[in-house]
């Protein structure tokens, strides 16, 4: 028994010194394989039914295809639709859809497929951000290749929606098994898939539209950001798809190996503020914690600098932007004063955060300048998603926390009184409303005033939009360089 | 013998109930709605109800349980609230990986412990002796993490021999599965290695002074031969009890090392699990674990009265 044992090892031994020989340790099997890495790992295939970012990040415009879908400037631009038209009251839409497009699993895409997916909307879908297809009275099947969908009042945010998973199409006959068997119309099909490890895709043969440069490409789901980092330098993938870990961006901006692609995302880290309650229900507190913070000096310190400052809930790539960043600059005299006029001194806050990475950095530095001006903070981390949810999201127990909005055009939640903010402006909630069913014109112009509006009401503090950071081989190009998207498109991405 | 054996079997089984019970409370108590994470923000009250009663979350507790280990001992773990799976082929799936992990962590940590505790024993009035002991001093105190991204940084990222982390089932691709493997399993077994070369050398220097190994020297053999012979046997009694307690630490290492090499076993799998509350399969999970620690501890019982025959009494 114990004789044995050494001549184990020596055989182990043996095996890794005769397979380290001249191999590296890529998985990268050949010029036609990508291998990308991610930090949160889809739980199923069923966006559907299963909410989170992961799902439709892998398979969006990947796999699935909706009729339109979003560029990298937040342009809603056709795909499986060739064009639409919008009927003068703004109810009716007409697609014109492309020809000879195929799913997955053989069958055709035609309109009968548009009303499927979108009615499927309403009956068998389970995540909440469903409720946004409400808006659909009906859809006629004018011809195969024609798809008329009828509104039951305009809605700009409705459009907008179907570029995101929302608009996914789907066959009634690829829908049996939609947690592990997805069929869509992308360029790529799901090929494999390794729990806890990756998901293999592969380039759809019978895809319409231009080949994917890459074959095959391996998404791999590697939760420790320093795993991550390691296995790009060590090989093991090809691209981090978005930098969790700031710090580690300058070691690989360093090698030429290495390319960092930085753009921007619609994800905006934000101070909630409980509207709701005092004394947080006096704008001029919430406007002296706004004076209170350096912003700049926050990003510096949670995000190593890279990010932009916006001062509403509004990111460059929406129509509507402006740079609000500068209306509260930092000033804690004034902050100071404007508490002693509201009667609010001797404040004790509790931050209440979740306990990611960002969150906790982010809330330190708040403490420390909020402690400036002799607002105390207590600190609170709380267990993400589960508890943070519970307690924050749903109870509305904290006085102030620190999450990114990572959803698109999300500053309508702004618009609803029992959202978490506790923000109930009727002018604000008549602007959402005017700008959802106006023309484009109006929409921006309405939008514009929501955004001022809630800046000049310190409805929250904006502390930064997250940075899209892609760090990647050198050789791998077409990336999209703002995350706008649900997206993580690999339709582009080609050697260079 | 036979009762004996019996009496540990019935200790067991009723180990395993009370811990699936702890369990079971554990999870239910534990703040944050399942309903809630898997539909994320904006569910309104009525899908959030809907959804409780669909994973069966809003009957009573008694009945949940029931529901549960009926299930589990008809070996039916149920349907994750997350991935729609069923539970139990997942959890064998990761066990798999956990169990190659372990057993290499295991390996290296005994082809360490063995000659260098037995070197440490036999040389210990010499500079040598010292010298490995003092050693392995150091390496109780690196935990098995460290250690993983040390290895990691020297093999993976500058020297770039193995993979930083990933896993081949051995099936797929024998080479790529060891490779894989080595970094994992000596982060965490080189910790072990460590703690357990300080049993290996006392238990050889308890045996070292005893009667038997100075009549076998007596006889002409030299020190070495009298210890393989005669000494081994009875200095690996106190050895095994302690690997036995190993083994327990090494499954909970693992679940750090899994982490830190992205390996798709049981520890990454309850890490996700109760991030995403998903109770079932956290359940699921820490009743294999604890299944496999007592496990442990009954083969290790049974091994005592094999290894010594004094201990074979009543």
């Amino acid at each position: 028994m114990k004789a044995r044992i050494p001549v184990l090892a020596a055989a182990l031994l043996l095996v890794v010194s005769g397979c380290s020989a001249g191999s590296s340790a890529s998985v990268s099997a050949g010029p036609d394989t990508l291998s990308v890495g991610f930090t949160a790992e889809p739980a199923n295939f069923d966006f559907t039914r299963t909410d989170g970012a992961a799902i439709p990040q892998a398979l969006l415009y990947n796999v699935y295809e909706g009729l339109v879908k979003l560029d990298s400037q937040g342009r809603v631009v056709p795909l499986l639709a060739k064009s639409w038209t919008i009927s003068p009251d703004r109810k009716t839409y007409d697609f014109q859809l492309r020809p000879g497009v195929k799913f997955s699993n053989g069958a055709p895409f035609t309109a009968e497929d548009v009303k499927f997916s979108l009615l499927r909307v309403k009956t068998d879908w389970t995540i909440s951000i469903k409720s946004t297809m409400d808006v659909v009275d009906h859809v006629d099947v004018v011809a195969p290749d024609h798809a008329r969908v009828v509104l039951s009042k305009p809605s700009n945010g409705w459009l907008f929606s179907l570029t995101s998973r929302l608009g996914a199409m789907f066959s009634p006959t690829g829908v049996a098994d939609l947690a592990t068997k997805p069929v869509g119309t992308g360029p790529y099909v799901v090929a494999a898939r390794k729990r806890g490890d990756s998901v293999v895709l592969k380039a759809n043969p019978a895809y319409w539209g231009r080949k994917p440069a890459y074959s095959t490409v391996v998404l791999k789901y590697i939760k420790d950001p320093t795993a991550l980092n390691n296995a790009l330098s060590s090989n093991g993938i090809d691209v981090i798809s978005a930098i969790t870990a700031p710090d580690s961006i300058p070691q690989f901006q360093a090698d030429d190996r290495f390319q960092v692609v930085q753009g921007t995302s619609n994800s905006e880290v934000t101070l909630a503020m409980n509207n709701a309650r005092a004394p947080l229900n006096d704008v001029r507190v919430r406007q002296a914690l706004t004076y209170a913070i350096d912003r700049k000096a926050l990003l510096d310190t949670a995000w190593a600098g890279r990010g932009t400052l916006i001062g509403s809930m509004v990111p460059p790539t929406d129509p509507w932007y402006e740079d609000l960043s500068n209306v509260y600059p930092f000033d804690p005299g004034r902050a100071k004063a404007m508490l002693t006029e509201a009667g609010a001194t001797n404040l004790n806050l509790r931050l209440r955060i979740p306990n990611l990475p960002y969150a906790v950095s982010a809330a330190q530095v708040v403490q420390s300048q909020l402690a400036d001006v002799g607002v105390r903070t207590t600190i609170e981390p709380l267990d993400f998603p589960a508890v943070w949810l519970k307690q924050v999201f749903t109870d509305h127990d904290y006085d102030l926390s620190i999450i990114q909005h990572v959803e698109a055009r999300d500053i309508t939640t702004f618009g609803k009184p029992k959202y978490y903010w506790g923000y109930d402006s009727k002018r604000v909630q008549q602007l959402l409303a005017d700008a959802d069913s106006g023309t484009p014109e109006q929409q921006v112009a309405d939008m514009k005033q929501v955004a001022r509006q809630l800046n000049t009401d310190a409805a929250a503090d904006w502390l930064f939009l997250f940075p899209n950071v892609i760090v990647a081989k050198a050789k791998v190009g077409g990336f999209v360089q703002n995350q706008v998207s649900e997206s993580f498109d690999l339709t582009g991405l080609a050697p260079r | 013998m036979t009762a004996k054996v019996l009496r540990r079997v019935a200790i067991f089984v009723v180990s395993v109930l009370v811990a699936s019970i702890v369990v079971f409370l554990f999870m239910a108590v534990l703040p944050g709605d399942p309903a809630q994470v898997a539909l994320g923000v904006n569910a309104t009250p009525e899908l959030l109800a809907k959804t409780r009663a669909e994973f069966g979350i809003d009957r009573p507790l008694v009945t949940q349980y029931f529901d549960w280990i009926g299930g589990v001992l008809h070996g039916d773990f149920g349907r994750s609230y997350v991935t729609r799976d069923s539970i139990g082929p997942q959890l064998l799936d990761r066990l798999g990986v956990t169990l190659w992990l372990v057993g290499a962590g295991m390996l290296v940590a005994l082809v360490i412990a063995i000659p260098a505790g037995t070197f440490a024993a036999v040389k210990h009035r010499k500079a040598t002796g010292a010298g490995v002991s003092g050693l392995s001093q150091i390496g109780v105190a690196i935990p098995a993490f460290l250690a993983g991204i040390i290895l990691v940084q020297i093999f993976a990222v500058q020297l770039r021999w193995l993979p930083s982390g990933g896993w081949t089932p051995p099936d797929q691709d024998f080479g790529e599965f060891v490779r894989g493997l080595v970094l994992p399993a000596l982060s965490l077994g080189l910790v072990q290695g460590a703690v357990l070369t300080r049993y290996v050398r006392s238990a050889v220097l308890d045996t070292l002074g005893q009667d038997y190994l100075r009549t076998a020297r007596s006889k002409g053999l030299r020190p070495g031969q009298a210890l393989v012979r005669h000494g081994l046997r009875n200095a690996s009694v106190p050895v095994v009890t302690v690997l036995g307690l190993q083994l327990a630490t090494l499954l909970i290492g693992a679940v750090v090392v899994e982490r830190v090499f992205v390996l798709p076993g049981l520890g990454s799998m309850l890490l996700d699990a109760v991030a995403s509350r998903d109770l079932l399969t956290v359940q699921g999970i820490v009743l294999v674990l604890v299944v496999g620690v007592l496990l442990v501890n009954f083969v290790v019982d049974v091994l005592y009265t094999v290894l010594d025959p004094r201990l074979r009494g009543s």
